[in-house]
């Protein structure tokens, strides 16, 4: 074949991609995949902890007490009347007996309780959402209508679960970190590899006149590029995983426990720009790096 | 290159003594001043070498295996640094050079490495035309000069092939023109001939020769005899590391 000189482009300084950098390239997707499951489940932690502080800030317990020959359902009724009137509360409800039955359900199993039992007579509070009542709120308010409940505001049982889920939030993030500096890592260390392995070339552009900065510039971009397209890999990967995690829980997630959101996937977006400019910072500096001691400064 | 000749003499050149120079001349382009060279921790490679090369001169450098010959062009070409001595290229000491001034140093030598070196995933048109593209120069400036060096050095009709498609000589070739298209003010050439058989050599030989007409230091390492004679120019003989022979 005739070359037609002035038709002529210049070739790529740097060879095809080969073998080596498709494991590259596998191995990072795979820690990417695995860093952004991390990240989605630090999301849906996060997520879990602030639902369940909700629902128990908006509502209280009021255990009430019977005075003299007043009957159970006489002062939970009186209760429900008073607390219902107090600032920060949007509804008290008395339970009927059978609703009080059925929270023991899961102690005592479905059969039949004992017609003797004392069951104790609650009113559930549901709190303002702008300005909930606080605990003195509603005590006072029982007070004043003479009535003998125990107030539970839920704070023992919210500090529990804040903290709990603080804790998954944390070790899911954590975990995704740790997952993402391993990312990070392998990428430094397949990349000084790969260049190694291309330590000829270098060699050669380097005594043929080339500026090192020119050097680092054609790995820099070809290691960012591939870091970037393995980030979309194992990034995608990871946001099918939580899309398919959200289809199969319906509006509450995949549980109740671990609520992954629509919009979770959208972290996958984000993996190729970090994993790509890691890529690319190290191809750089192990270039520059290999030059000085090709240089033996 | 575009000044190149395109049927180059066959003639070798009158020899120009160019080992001690007067004071009045030019730096010489090369210059050692007791220079040693290890590598890492092991013994001396080059011990005690002195010698200097003024500018359009053409030496052989020769010596039995290990005795330093491709060691000495590495310190030439900047591709290792002296553990001892002065090494100066025309007129400065490498030693006070700033490292970003390098390249530009380094696109002033062209080097024919004995392993040739050539990039497999390039054409002969792309292997050859690097050093212009290195340093950055407009395409348009110099395709036609590349393509008239290619057709001189005899592989006008193999710019599209690949190097792995070329024979040993066609190889050596094509490193010369990659050497060479940037108008370097010296030319190192680390055995360039071990690879063909002896016309193909002495045609190699008359690259160089015409090269060296043109302005070119030229500076062989060899242990080809017959090419030296041939070529009948001064030599500089290694012998464990120090320089035996061809030095005033």
């Amino acid at each position: 074949m005739i070359l037609n000189v002035q038709r002529w482009k210049p070739g790529p300084l740097l060879p095809a991609p080969d073998a080596r950098d498709g494991a590259l390239v596998f191995v990072v997707a795979v820690l990417c995949f695995l860093s952004v499951l991390a990240a989605i489940g630090a999301l849906a932690a996060g997520r879990a902890a602030q639902g369940w502080s909700q629902v128990l800030s908006a509502t209280a317990t009021v255990l009430v007490r019977p005075r003299g020959d007043q009957t159970s359902d006489a002062a939970a009724t009186a209760a429900a009347a008073a607390l219902s009137g107090a600032p920060g509360v949007s509804l008290a409800r008395a339970l009927p007996s059978e609703e009080a039955a059925a929270l023991l359900t899961p102690w005592i199993g479905k059969q039949a309780l004992p017609a003797d039992l004392p069951l104790p007579r609650l009113v559930a509070v549901d709190l303002s959402k702008d300005q909930p009542a606080t605990k003195a709120i509603l005590v006072e308010a029982l007070r004043k209508a003479a009535v003998d409940g125990e107030v539970d505001d839920h704070s023992l049982w919210i500090a529990d679960v804040e903290r709990s889920a603080d804790l998954a939030r944390w070790a899911a993030g954590g975990i995704a970190a740790l997952v993402a500096l391993a990312a990070a890592a392998v990428t430094l260390l397949a990349t000084r590899a790969a260049l190694a392995a291309r330590r000829e070339i270098v060699e050669v552009l380097h005594l043929s006149g080339a500026r090192p900065g020119m050097i680092a510039s054609l790995f820099q971009r070809r290691f960012g590029l591939m870091g970037a397209g393995a980030g979309l890999f194992g990034g995608t990967a990871g946001a099918m995983i939580a899309l398919a995690a959200r289809l199969a829980g319906g509006t509450d997630g995949l549980t109740p426990v671990l609520p992954v959101a629509w919009t979770d996937a959208l972290v996958a977006l984000v993996a190729p720009l970090p994993v790509g400019l890691v890529a690319a910072i190290a191809a750089r500096l192990a270039a520059l790096d290999l030059l000085r001691r090709m240089d033996g400064t | 290159m575009a000044s190149m000749s395109r049927n180059p003499p066959l003639l070798v050149p009158p020899i120009r003594p160019h080992l001690v120079l007067p004071e009045a001349d030019p730096p010489p382009v090369v210059h050692f001043d007791s220079v040693a060279m290890r590598y890492g921790t092991a013994p001396e490679t080059l011990s005690d070498i002195t010698f200097s090369l003024a500018p359009g001169s053409f030496h052989f450098i020769t010596g039995p295996s290990g005795a330093g010959k491709s060691s000495l062009l590495k310190l030439i070409y900047l591709a290792h640094r002296a553990s001892g001595g002065n090494v100066e290229l025309f007129g400065q000491d490498v030693s006070m050079i700033a490292p970003r001034q390098m390249p530009f140093l380094r696109r002033r030598i062209g080097v024919v490495f004995q392993d040739v070196r050539l990039l497999d995933h390039l054409s002969v048109f792309d292997n050859a035309a690097l050093p212009l593209r290195l340093a950055q120069r407009k395409t348009s400036s110099y395709r036609n000069d590349v393509a008239e060096l290619l057709a001189w050095v005899g592989l006008g009709d193999r710019m599209h092939a690949l190097p792995a498609k070329l024979s040993g000589g066609e190889k050596q070739r094509l490193a010369i023109a990659r050497a060479v298209v940037g108008q370097p003010d010296i030319l190192l050439a680390d055995e360039p001939t071990g690879n063909v058989d002896h016309p193909m050599a002495l045609k190699i030989l008359r690259l160089f020769v015409e090269l060296n007409r043109l302005g070119t230091t030229v500076l062989i390492a060899t242990h080809d005899d017959k090419l030296m004679s041939h070529a009948s120019r001064p030599v500089l003989r290694l012998d464990a590391g120090r320089i035996s022979e061809g030095v005033a």
